[in-house]
């Protein structure tokens, strides 16, 4: 920063009053008070550098290097084989269904209490539920979708019981793809509905009446009219969702053990035991998570400002 | 489009709604249900808190509960005196570093916690020039350096929008006429009128913190969220009684943020 602010000023200029003719101990006292001024975010950057810039660095670098430290592009080589394939393949296929369902499903519950016509408690409770919810991922949530749907699950003897549904003989399984995709939604729905009741509530009551008044349908209101100003919003939120999902560890450690393997599972087993044989390997997987994470969150910071854009 | 035809486009607009909200309700609720009914069974034949009381009288449980509290405790304090700070000089001083601020307190959003703790192992291993995973004091500070960095976008945003609903700057110039020093302008003056913001990104943090699995589990610290995972894997029914418990903190941390939340606007009005 070359000028400093106004309250710097008033500060120095106490000392050096005599006037333009000491010019160059003016410069200098500007120039230690604007050294000053940096001082004041040393710390969070102390910090930032060594506690989440370095650390992620240190891996990236890595990834390009082998073992003795030479640059290679070998580990991206070796990423090829089939079970690391095979668990960023899963993992996507889990992230981009539970982005996918919960951006759809969030849309829907975010559509009914903002413009369904219901009673005005129930906009207030969805907001705080889902802050909790959307919270509420992890190991516990495990647990509770294990009592829900597995094999001696409530919902599980229940359909057995009164419907006579054998849920785990139609191939179901809650440690499968399906399982966990259905878990995830638990706090990827919540989620949408926070980020999309705003860009809901940014859609104008007199574009619907303009609709309707030119003997348009719903149909037509949400082709021509809701959609086209929510896509932003709408597919850079599921983009969040995506990378949100790529990165939990917990809740699919806790549901499934290490029978499901999706990245970050294959990623702790590296971290704990090397399952790979190789660090600089692991370093490379960590890299691939970060490039699917960081794209994905950057297409969704893009989209936003340009839904933003728009509403101007 | 005659009035009756926009009565009845209204009523299935209701109808649909409702049928939304039924249905995602039960989505939501079902899981709750069906892990308070499960945590109940486990003495035959009757519902009891069996499951409960046993959890509670694990000393596993109340030393691995103790130290997430003590951790989140002080992720709380270190966040709090490493954002309020540096958000509040951003805004007074060097308003041009917002972006790369923000930017940086976004990153934990984007980079998953098991790489940032894969990167601590190898940085901070007991052969570098910061062996902070040595001894077991040391990774208990690595440990909470990590939960500051995970809820370093929530505390950051919380604070900084309370930061912006104040006038900074006339604040700072009064303090300043009345010959207040910078710790008295910072701790008397701004941590007051941002206490809504601090306490908001406080309890989540608190609500992230205490489940917590990945970056205790790797650093092998014996936290709440590995112990519920231990549990988990060997117990029946002593799992859904822990997650209950899980669900009414995480339940109690964003009822005191509206409580808090709340309390603030109207004290404002």
């Amino acid at each position: 920063m070359t000028t400093p602010s106004k309250g710097a000023v008033v500060l120095t200029e106490g000392d050096s009053r005599p006037g333009p003719s000491h010019g160059p101990r003016a410069k200098d006292a500007r120039r230690a008070s604007a050294a000053w001024t940096w001082l004041g975010v040393l710390p969070f950057f102390l910090f930032a550098v060594l506690f989440l810039l370095l650390p992620t660095a240190y891996l990236m670098i890595g990834a390009f290097q082998d073992a003795q430290g030479h640059f290679t592009l070998v580990n991206f080589r070796d990423l090829l084989q089939e079970t690391v394939l095979e668990a960023y393949w899963i993992s996507f296929k889990v992230s981009a269904a539970s982005a996918a369902g919960g951006a759809a499903l969030g849309l829907l519950l975010a559509w009914a209490a903002v413009m369904g016509r219901l009673p005005g408690w129930i906009r207030p409770t969805l907001m705080t539920f889902s802050g909790v919810a959307s919270n509420f991922a992890g190991v516990p949530l495990a647990f509770a979708f294990i009592c829900t749907l597995g094999r001696i699950g409530l919902v599980t003897v229940l359909l057995k019981k009164y419907l006579d549904i054998n849920l785990y003989s139609t191939g179901f399984s809650i440690l499968s793809f399906s399982g966990l995709t259905l878990t995830y939604l638990y706090f990827q729905i919540p989620l949408m509905v926070l980020i999309v009741t705003p860009a809901l509530d940014g859609l104008k009551r007199e574009w619907r009446e303009a609709c309707d008044c030119l003997g348009g349908t719903a149909y037509h209101y949400w082709r021509y009219v809701a959609l086209p100003v929510l896509w932003p919003s709408v597919l850079g939120a599921t983009l969040l969702l995506f990378a949100n999902a790529f990165g939990a560890v917990a809740t699919a450690y806790a549901l499934t053990g290490s029978s499901l393997n999706i990245v970050p599972i294959v990623l702790y087993a590296q971290i704990r035991g090397d399952v790979l044989h190789n660090q600089n390997l692991g370093y490379a997987l960590a890299l691939g998570m970060v490039l699917v994470t960081g794209l994905s969150n950057g297409g969704y910071i893009w989209l936003r400002s340009r839904a933003e854009r728009g509403r101007r | 489009m005659s009035t009756a035809a926009v009565h009845k486009a209204r009523a299935q607009t209701r109808a649909g709604a409702w049928i939304a909200m039924i249905v995602g309700a039960l989505y939501f609720l079902l899981p709750l249900i069906a892990t308070v009914e499960f945590s109940m069974r486990m003495r035959r034949g009757t519902y009891s808190f069996d499951a409960y009381r046993i959890v509670l009288a694990d000393p596993r449980f109340q030393a691995s509960f103790g130290y997430s509290i003590l951790m989140g405790v002080c992720a709380i304090v270190v966040g709090v005196l490493l954002v309020v700070p540096t958000a509040y000089w951003v805004e007074l001083k060097l308003p041009k570093l917002r972006p790369v601020i923000e930017f940086i307190t976004l990153l934990p959003l984007v980079i998953p916690a098991i790489v940032i703790v894969f990167g601590y192992l190898r940085i901070y291993n007991s052969s570098s020039i910061l062996p902070l995973t040595s001894s077991e004091r040391a990774t208990d500070v690595l440990l909470v350096f990590g939960y500051v960095t995970l809820c370093l976008p929530y505390m950051y945003r919380s604070v900084d929008s309370a930061l912006r609903a104040v006038d900074v700057r006339s604040l700072t110039e009064a303090a300043e006429c009345l010959g207040a020093g910078w710790p008295t302008i910072l701790f008397r003056v701004i941590f007051p009128n941002v206490r809504s913001g601090i306490l908001s990104g406080a309890f989540l943090t608190f609500a992230v913190v205490i489940g917590e699995f990945t970056i205790a589990s790797l650093l092998d610290r014996p936290a709440f969220g590995p112990y519920l995972q231990l549990i988990g894997a060997n117990r029946a029914y002593e799992p859904s009684a822990l997650a209950i418990i899980a669900f009414v903190i995480t339940w109690a941390s964003m009822g005191l943020i509206q409580v808090f939340g709340s309390g603030r606007a109207v004290a404002r009005k």
